[in-house]
């Protein structure tokens, strides 16, 4: 395949479990700087496709470019030095480690075995901590047991040690999921902040939130992209209807 | 005295390995016969397995049912250099083949073996008891981690490598001294080690490099690594994917451990006077692992605490009621785990440490308001959870 | 050496493969299902085993002493016997300590060679450190030849019998019974089995005693080999445990295949080598492959 200005290229990917294909020949393309909603019904292959992209799982065929290098194939821990971050769909923190450690953590130096062994946690380390602590509005409980958070904030400080490695492609499952209404306004501000100077993918089920945050949205059904647009354009598309309202 | 050095020193454990350094370097020598401080000597060997379970099983969360691998490949590779000391062609004349292990003489072999030659000269031989058990570890080690294997599995594997080993040193015994294992050894570079002023001489070496050890590997769970090693027995894809390569991780946690029995081993070789299979296999394996869990798997000082008391308690009993020694141990196997999963220093934290908190309290206030009640007991028992607690240093930072 | 030589050589040889094959193959059955199928690790199998080669011997004492003319025919309710005994200790055993340790497997490993332990002692201080053999009706014994220079021994027979109809039995229980679809649907998805009105704890209770039960068949029926001591559990465990993990742990004809290729590749190498050397290599060669291929030989892709 030809090199893009895309920052993500998915072209023909497959991925199949004894037969039955999860990812059926998919091509997504996302720009730099977008926020793009992924929505779908259940079993669409949503979360399939974020695990294929940071190599959780691996693909029977086709081709996942970063920045036009090819993804497939790579360990996980590669795939995330070159700039991709990923959130789970339930919360995934340290819960017996305090806040503050939970970011620090994910500070990304010291990454080798010897590197984490010389690692110091410096003026700069900290006031990036203190920094991203204030983004995801976290500042006052840094020195809180993370599993003693409420489940929403429980989601911010994942997307914080994401933040604290800024990375260009962010991936976030279900974000909003399990918060409450004030949460999830917070929640989409956030995430309209964090997208000023990265590209990020969200897959989100809750349609309002998605018409606020969305710059464009693709619609997965079976494996495969069923329509991609603007959200009013695709809510409008019968194609689409149809999946959502039944067979 | 200073309070930021106190609280310097606290932080950092330090009064328990204060405590450690006290009883091992002063109390013990000046309290125990020399046979009797010849045995926690060789106790004290253990201590190096057990902090190394600390670090890969208390921290890293991956049980080794094989520490005893490494630490029979340390205490081998110091065996055979002692034992080629030990058969040189003067004091072996009267073998058909002299200058060769006695052994090997009875199996009729007429040469050293190749493999053996590099252990007539101590750097080689002292490099082999820490590279030796670490380069094994590696290999298995990488190559299990990469492929996601953990848990019971890794547990398996590791037990079957014990049994190899054991088997094959048995088997062979023209090379290794067969179930006898290596035997009469009697001077290192000349030096009479069975006197007791050697075996004196070798147990404050072995405790100052015990202590040594403890600090080595506190400063390692006080680093990102230890933070990271955690981290991953909660959540080991959030740490994948945040961009660590967690084999590399784990090989090296697993390494360290496996670095640590191998001295333990030459330690052991070095003050027992001889090496053998019985320290290899699976029994002694998994027996290493009860000195860290009794003491506490979280705790390196714990530990060793826990591998003396486990080994005086073997010695003891199987000497005075060698019928209640299995009981016992199968009790502590069963208590550690359904009652006390943190072992003594988890105890010591649950009920002591509140205790002293309290009368430390009550006698500060006592002057001016005796009738104060004294604040409530930290419940301890329920407070206490199923997976081992955090470490203290990060306990402290959370308050 | 003539040809009918070489021929009965390699039937004998290919025989000694097929003896060892079922003696790993009736090891680990009782595993495959607490192990392969529940997940929890019993480092005592092997101590489960010696309850049921000392319930023989106990029949065999009992009978010899006060029912001589039984002697001839008691080896089978011995047996029988000995599936009660280590069921009925296994009930036990998953009551007291098991249950309490579903969630962790670590641990359950320790506390089950506590266990262990225990039971050894029980052994040593009740039958003595002695290693004890049951007396073996006639019909156990000597050889049977079908033709000139060719011995094949009855007892290795037996095992092979009685490792074929166990093995039948617990597929028939697992993939034919109810109690076999309550175990599948609990290891499946415990929560879902629960709703749908399976007691997942008493089906958890019943399995482990049944592995319990078949571990006390296989060591009843290797009386027919080799004596029983207190720790001759413990020489059983890492082969046991092997075969299972071999095998890929949550299938039986895993199991089955990977007692059959461990059986074969250490009588293989036995005719070659010492007999200590064929155990490390075969013992090396499986884990090597465990190392390389550690969801063993027979896994199933999953989407998860």
């Amino acid at each position: 395949m030809s090199n893009t200005d895309f920052v993500l290229a998915v072209e023909d990917l497959t991925v199949s479990f004894d037969g039955f294909k999860a990812i059926d020949n998919l091509t997504l393309y996302l720009d730099r700087g977008e926020l793009r909603v992924i929505i779908g019904p259940n079993g669409a292959g949503k979360t399939t496709l974020l695990d294929l992209i940071c190599g959780k799982t691996r693909a029977t065929g086709g081709s996942i470019k970063f920045k036009n290098e090819e993804m497939l194939g790579k360990p996980e821990y590669r795939i995330v030095r070159a700039g991709i971050g990923r959130k789970f769909q339930t919360p995934s923190i340290y819960e017996n480690l305090p806040v503050f450690k939970n970011l620090e953590v994910s500070f990304p130096h010291g990454r080798g075995v010897f590197g984490a062994l010389a690692f110091k946690c410096t003026q700069e380390v900290n006031d990036r901590v203190q920094a991203v602590a204030g983004e995801i509005g976290l500042a006052g409980k840094l020195d809180w047991e993370a599993g003693l958070l409420s489940h929403g904030e429980k989601q911010w400080l994942e997307i914080g040690m994401l933040l604290m490695q800024d990375p260009e492609l962010l991936m976030l499952d279900e974000p909003i999921a399990g918060m409450s209404a004030r949460e999830r306004e917070l929640t989409a501000e956030l995430l309209q902040r964090i997208c000023q100077n990265r590209s990020v993918i969200v897959i989100e089920h809750d349609m309002e939130f998605v018409k606020r945050i969305a710059h464009k949205v693709t619609v997965m059904h079976q494996g495969k992209v069923l329509a991609e647009g603007p959200m009013d354009k695709v809510q409008s598309d019968p194609r689409v209807i149809d999946v959502y309202l039944g067979h | 005295m200073n309070n930021a050095f106190l609280t310097w020193f606290r932080t950092r454990g330090l009064f328990s390995w204060l405590a450690l350094a006290v009883v091992l370097l002063v109390l013990f020598p000046l309290l125990l016969d020399s046979f009797r401080l010849g045995l926690v000597g060789k106790y004290m060997t253990y201590g190096f397995v057990a902090i190394g379970l600390v670090m890969l099983w208390g921290y890293g969360g991956v049980l080794s049912l094989g520490q005893g691998v490494f630490f029979g490949l340390g205490g081998y590779a110091m065996a055979m250099f002692l034992k080629l000391e030990a058969s040189d062609p003067e004091s072996t004349k009267i073998q058909s083949t002299p200058g060769i292990p006695d052994f090997m003489d009875w199996n009729q072999l007429t040469a050293l073996p190749a493999w053996w030659e590099p252990f007539q000269y101590l750097p080689v031989a002292l490099l082999g008891v820490i590279v030796v058990p670490t380069l094994l570890a590696f290999v298995i080690g990488y190559a299990l981690f990469k492929r996601r294997v953990g848990g019971v599995y890794f547990a398996i594997i590791t037990q079957a490598i014990a049994l190899i080993l054991t088997v094959l040193i048995i088997g062979q015994q023209g090379y290794t001294g067969g179930v006898n294992g290596i035997t009469d050894l009697k001077t290192l570079l000349g030096w009479d080690i069975r006197t007791d002023s050697a075996k004196l001489v070798l147990y404050y070496v072995c405790a100052i490099l015990l202590l040594l050890a403890i600090l080595g590997c506190g400063w390692i769970q006080r680093s990102k690594l230890g933070t990271l090693l955690l981290a991953m027995r909660d959540k080991e894809d959030r740490v994948r994917f945040s961009g660590y390569d967690v084999a590399m991780f784990k090989t090296f946690v697993f390494c360290l451990s496996a670095m640590l029995a191998g001295i333990g081993g030459a330690l052991f070789t070095l003050q027992v006077g001889f090496m053998s299979p019985s320290f290899v296999g699976i029994v002694p394996s998994i027996e290493m692992v009860i000195f860290a869990a009794v003491g506490g798997r979280m705790s390196l000082v714990g530990a060793v605490f826990g591998a003396l008391l486990v080994n005086f308690g073997k010695t003891y009993f199987s000497e005075s009621f060698p019928d209640l020694w299995l009981f016992l141990m199968a009790a502590l196997f069963i208590g550690v785990v359904l009652a006390f999963p943190n072992g003594l220093a988890g105890l010591i934290d649950s009920h002591i440490k509140p205790w002293l908190a309290r009368w430390r309290t009550a006698k500060a206030a006592a002057p001016m308001a005796p009738a104060d009640p004294a604040p409530p007991p930290v419940p301890a028992a329920a407070a206490q959870p199923p997976e081992p607690s955090l470490p203290a240093h990060l306990a402290q930072e959370k308050t | 050496m003539s040809m009918t030589d070489l021929y009965n050589i390699t039937l004998m040889q290919g025989f000694a493969g097929l003896s060892l094959f079922s003696v790993l193959l009736l090891m680990g059955l009782g595993l495959a299902i607490i192990f392969g199928q529940m997940g929890v690790i019993n480092m005592a199998h092997g101590e489960f085993m010696a309850i049921g080669a000392y319930t023989v011997y106990l029949s065999s004492v009992l009978a010899e002493r006060f029912v001589p003319g039984f002697v001839q025919a008691y080896f089978p309710f011995a047996i029988l016997l000995a599936f009660m005994v280590a069921f009925a200790v296994g009930w036990l055993a998953e009551w007291a300590l098991i249950r309490h340790l579903y969630k962790r497997p670590l641990d359950t490993l320790l506390a089950t060679w506590g266990l262990s332990l225990g039971m050894q002692q029980v052994f040593r201080s009740t039958f003595g450190p002695k290693e004890v053999s049951p007396t073996l009706p006639d019909w156990l014994m000597g050889s049977w030849s079908p033709s000139e220079g060719l011995d094949i021994p009855i007892n290795g027979l037996f095992v092979m019998a009685l490792t074929l109809l166990v093995t039948g039995l617990v597929m028939l229980a697992l993939y034919r019974s109810s109690w076999g679809l309550k175990v599948r649907a609990t290891v499946a998805n415990r929560p879902m089995a629960n709703a749908t009105g399976i007691n997942t704890r008493r089906t958890d209770r019943v399995t482990f005693a049944i592995g319990c039960g078949i571990a006390g068949i296989a060591g009843a029926a290797f009386t027919t080999i080799g004596s029983t001591g207190p720790t001759s559990g413990s020489l059983y465990i890492v082969d046991a445990f092997l075969v299972v993990t071999f095998g890929g742990a949550a299938s039986l004809l895993g199991t089955v295949a990977s007692a059959f290729g461990i059986a074969q590749t250490q009588s293989i190498t036995e005719f070659f080598l010492d007999g200590s050397m064929a155990r490390v290599l075969t013992l090396l060669t499986v884990v090597v492959i465990l190392m390389i291929r550690p969801q063993g030989l027979f896994a199933a892709r999953i989407r998860k």
